[in-house]
């Protein structure tokens, strides 16, 4: 036998045999862990999949299939505007940028055939941190608060970083390649009113399908949560119609789905949970054999939920075994984590944006892994200054940007990222 | 002749597919062909591609930003 090649599996199975030999099963710390990341995957079963991941998902692929992409390249091209560029490139993450690895193609993109690398830099800070999916999940699992500040510094903050970049490298701008960007072909026409009342109406069923109780928030919000299911009703309603007129889905697939949902709504009156579900279950069946924008919408739905669920998952557990839950300790002791990046001193923020530049978040982990840290006492102005930091940028991503733009570019960007995200994790650690 | 397809993507799942969908089609028309795939974003943003994946074929960008049923590619691969 020869050992080139074979020496691979040799290493994996001794690698294999001593972790498990010496697996610290048993203890009352590891088998804690374990049981820590399996009560943190329930308890996002039970609280986040049906009500917020699943319609989120539909809501992506409704994104990634109507709103017209070739829009939103037309204002980061080479003839655009520079002003409206940097406007366009700090909020265009939240309808393109749902799958991380196409980020950086498109960062290329706008820094060597489009608006220069101001507008490429605010796209490339902005967009990981406000597509639609990690927008909703930040907001339902660590609080809106934390939700909108993630969004609203997001979008401030890249384009003071994109403004900067360009100061810095004006002498340079004018030295770039200039291939003409070919026109991208999803062009579609579809006046704003229509995509407004479609969107609308889905994001408002995913609104007030996770109305809170109002915990002392005033009359009006009581009032809505009162009426939580009959609003949510109300915009789903609205949603068949948008569907029906402007998707092009049949009267009959739609009217199977309300009959559906109207059935389990009466058979289920205590459970709202399990219309909801009937729902979701009726609206894939019909959208899936249907041909068309339909069918595009729940293609692109599916593809999404199979790339970001699995990642979702395995995310959940670690971090569960990694950090535990609130009031329940993991692998790392909590004193460590409150030690690191607890209150909100400069240093803790720093350390936060530092570590969040280098480490690589799979698309949304950074979800369960902040819940984690949270609850193992990190305070919530490194929190956000660790999700501002954490998937815009990583090791891997750096070395490509690197190969992009440059040694001194690249330097200079990382240096931005992790001055902003740990001055918006002060600012934000402040007031909450 | 020989048509030559190229998938241009970083390598997620969205640019796999678009790969076996150009595949699929190419087959089902009998087609002669060779098909790369492109990850390295310089080539990618050279070919003027700022959405992937983006299918290219013989040289000209016919689809950018989405990922096309193989029946559509079918049709396109005929007409060009």
């Amino acid at each position: 036998m020869s050992w080139t090649g074979e020496w691979k599996w040799l290493a994996a199975m001794t690698g294999g045999f001593l972790a498990v030999f010496w697996l610290p099963v048993g203890t009352p710390r590891f088998d804690q862990a374990l049981l820590e990341g399996v009560h943190l995957a329930k308890w996002y079963a039970r609280e986040h999949v049906l009500l917020c991941l699943v319609p989120a998902l539909f809501i992506a692929g409704a994104i990634a299939v109507f709103v017209g992409q070739a829009a939103v390249t037309k204002y980061l091209g080479a003839g655009a505007n520079r002003v409206l560029a940097y406007g366009v490139a700090s909020v265009s993450g939240s309808i393109l940028a749902v799958c991380s690895c196409t980020v950086l193609p498109l960062f290329a993109g706008i820094y060597r055939m489009g608006a220069g690398l101001g507008p490429a830099a605010a796209f490339l800070y902005a967009g990981p941190a406000i597509n639609v999916l990690a927008v909703i999940l930040t907001a339902r699992v660590l609080g809106l608060e934390m939700g909108v500040a993630r969004a609203v510094a997001a979008v401030l903050f890249s384009i003071v970083i994109g403004l900067a970049m360009h100061a810095l490298f004006r002498r340079e701008e004018g030295r770039r390649a200039t291939t003409a960007p070919v026109g991208s072909d999803t062009a579609r026409t579809r006046p704003l009113s229509q995509d407004v009342l479609y969107f609308g109406s889905m994001v408002a069923v995913l609104v007030f399908a996770n109305w809170g109780p109002p915990q002392g928030a005033g009359a009006a919000w009581a009032a809505v949560y009162n009426a939580k299911w009959m609003l949510t009703g109300l915009a789903a309603l609205v949603l068949a119609v948008a569907m029906v007129r402007y998707v092009g889905l049949s009267p009959g697939r739609a009217a199977t789905v309300g009959v559906a949902t109207a059935t389990a709504a009466l058979a289920f009156p205590s459970a709202p949970l399990v219309p909801f579900t009937v729902a979701l279950v009726a609206l894939s069946g019909v959208t899936s054999t249907a041909k068309g924008e339909a069918g595009e919408w729940f293609a692109a739905t599916w593809g999404l939920a199979k790339q970001i669920v699995p990642l979702l998952l395995v995310g959940v557990l670690i971090a569960g075994a990694l950090l535990g839950r609130p009031g329940h300790e993991g692998l790392v002791p909590s004193s460590w984590v409150a030690g690191l990046v607890g209150g909100n001193s400069l240093q803790a923020n720093v350390f936060a944006s530092v570590v969040g530049a280098l480490m690589y978040f799979a698309t949304l982990t950074e979800v369960p892994i902040l819940e984690g840290l949270l609850a193992s006492g990190m305070g919530k102005g490194p929190a956000l200054a660790l999700l501002l930091a954490g998937p815009a940028l990583s090791l891997p991503s750096m070395l490509v940007i690197h190969g992009i733009i440059g040694f001194r570019k690249t330097v200079a960007f990382v240096g931005l990222v992790v001055t902003m995200a740990t001055i918006s994790g002060l600012v934000f650690g402040s007031l909450f | 002749m020989k048509k030559k397809l190229q998938v241009l993507g970083t390598g997620c799942t969205k640019c796999e597919m678009l790969a076996r969908h150009a595949e699929e089609a190419a087959r089902a028309l009998g087609l002669d062909y060779e098909l790369e795939k492109v990850t390295d974003i310089g080539r990618i943003t050279d070919f003027g591609v700022m959405l992937t994946p983006a299918l290219v074929v013989d040289g000209a960008v016919k689809v950018s930003g989405r990922v096309p049923t193989a029946e559509s590619i079918k049709r396109l691969l005929v007409e060009g």
